[in-house]
């Protein structure tokens, strides 16, 4: 879900400042794209912040079983 | 007998000189204090697990050599051994030096990127693009070391949005190529990642020497998802760099090129609000515009000057029609006035008031003369006022 969001996301602000710079949409929809390039934006922003790195590594069991546990680094 | 040592050296020198086996030796050694120096000759000593012996190369041998000798190479040594009076050390006088073992490492190299070449391994056109906001990336690589450790900083750094995979491989040795190809299917088979890393750190043709294993090389060409190989530094160069979808110089590069920086991101997401700030802004003051245009005109302005502008031109038209229309029912009126008159005089009975009557014979028709009249005939008389029933007495020719 994440890389619908962020990915599409991204396009879709292309998308809309390309629109909106044409500047020949109606007043209300392009007060409408305004809005939601500006949502977008920190929407992304948001996703940007809260990122936090997930690192996991894959392990067998004596059973040949592969596992992925949380991975910590030797430092 | 007492031998200066001048002369225990010679005697030494001849004896070994004389030996016909120590006039043409091949000698197998690790390279170690290796020194070229500024004269062109190249000083070192040869060693193996026992025992060290010194060596020089001179400039003339060595200027023919296609490679450069460095400690820890292990080589095959041409030349004599000889005493060298001054300091009483016998040494190897090299005429020729090739890599020992690295050498046949290199054929095999170089038989292996010419056959996996012409199999098509390396076409460009396989090659697939790096997706530029991976989800997941798995990384095939020792899970110890400095390589991954490097690659996970970078990746953090730069995008930590990207969850990463670690299937832990030895990265040499003889199993080594066992267990990278069996990282990379594990992650096809699997689907767990977007694209993956395989390599690692620094290190000698040998170590590195995994990464062109021919079964390497064959599950990166058929790994359905991205492959980004990371070998060594940035001048070694593996089979499976040539194999691989993109190649990055290093394990650290391979960080950098598996994911966008975030950094430029952010940048990017406020110049993009910038923009979308100033495209509103003048598409406004466009429409602002355009509304001052409008609203200035006359009409908006002082509606009373229009309405009075408006009346103006409605009564002078009403008056044009107005004056028009009189003239037109005058026109008419006066005409008509003469055409009655003209009738009037016309008229059969405006005759008949001037004394004419209108005589006609008993079948009503007119009588104009007196030709067909005959005596005794019936005739009927209209005067203007009345009329008579007669009849003839006498005709007269006139």
């Amino acid at each position: 879900m994440e890389k619908m969001t962020f990915e599409k996301a991204l396009a879709r602000l292309d998308e809309i400042v390309k629109l909106l710079e044409r500047g020949d949409a109606p007043l209300d929809d392009s007060l409408k794209l305004f809005e939601e390039g500006t949502a977008l934006v920190k929407k992304c922003g948001l996703a940007l912040d809260k990122a936090e790195q997930k690192v996991t590594i894959l392990t067998a069991n004596e059973n040949g079983e592969v596992t992925e546990e949380q991975f910590t680094s030797e430092e | 007998m007492i031998l200066s040592v001048t002369m225990l050296n010679e005697y030494i020198k001849r004896l070994i000189d004389d030996d016909m086996l120590l006039a043409d030796v091949f000698v197998r050694g690790e390279i170690s204090n290796y020194k070229a120096h500024s004269s062109g000759h190249h000083y070192m000593s040869l060693k193996d697990e026992n025992g060290v012996i010194r060596a020089v190369m001179f400039r003339g041998s060595a200027s023919k050599l296609k490679f450069r000798m460095e400690n820890g190479m292990k080589v095959i040594a041409h030349g004599r051994v000889s005493l060298f009076t001054r300091d009483g050390s016998y040494q190897l006088y090299i005429d020729d030096i090739t890599p020992d073992g690295v050498g046949a490492l290199y054929v095999a190299f170089e038989q292996l990127k010419k056959m996996l070449g012409e199999q098509g391994l390396f076409d460009p056109a396989h090659k697939k693009p790096i997706p530029r906001f991976p989800t997941r990336i798995g990384i095939v690589t020792s899970p110890t070391g400095a390589a991954i450790r490097d690659m996970l900083r970078i990746l953090k750094h730069r995008y930590p949005l990207a969850k990463v995979i670690i299937y832990p491989a030895r990265v040499q040795g003889d199993e080594a190529p066992d267990e990278i190809v069996r990282g990379i299917a594990f992650l096809n088979h699997f689907r767990l990642c977007d694209v993956i890393i395989t390599g690692r750190g620094g290190g000698s043709i040998e170590d590195l020497w995994a990464f062109n294993d021919e079964r390497v090389a064959y599950a990166i060409y058929q790994s359905e998802i991205p492959v980004i190989s990371a070998v060594g530094h940035e001048p070694d160069v593996t089979i499976s760099d040539f194999v691989a979808d993109l190649r990055a110089a290093t394990p650290s590069n391979a960080a950098e090129l598996a994911v966008p920086d975030m950094s430029e991101l952010r940048a990017f997401l406020s110049s993009t609000n910038s923009r979308l700030i100033t495209a509103l802004t003048s598409l406004l003051s466009i429409k602002r515009e355009t509304l001052r245009h409008l609203s200035s005109c006359r009409a908006l302005r002082s509606p009373r000057f229009y309405v009075d502008d408006k009346r103006m031109l409605f009564e002078h038209t009403k008056q044009r029609f107005i004056t028009a229309a009189n003239n037109e029912i005058r026109r008419n009126s006066e005409k008509f006035l003469q055409l009655t008159a003209k009738l009037d005089a016309l008229s059969p009975l405006k005759v008949l008031s001037r004394g004419f009557s209108v005589v006609s014979d008993d079948s009503g028709a007119l009588v104009t003369s007196s030709a067909n009249l005959l005596p005794g005939q019936r005739i009927s008389v209209r005067f203007s006022s009345g009329s008579a029933q007669c009849s003839v007495i006498d005709t007269k020719d006139s």
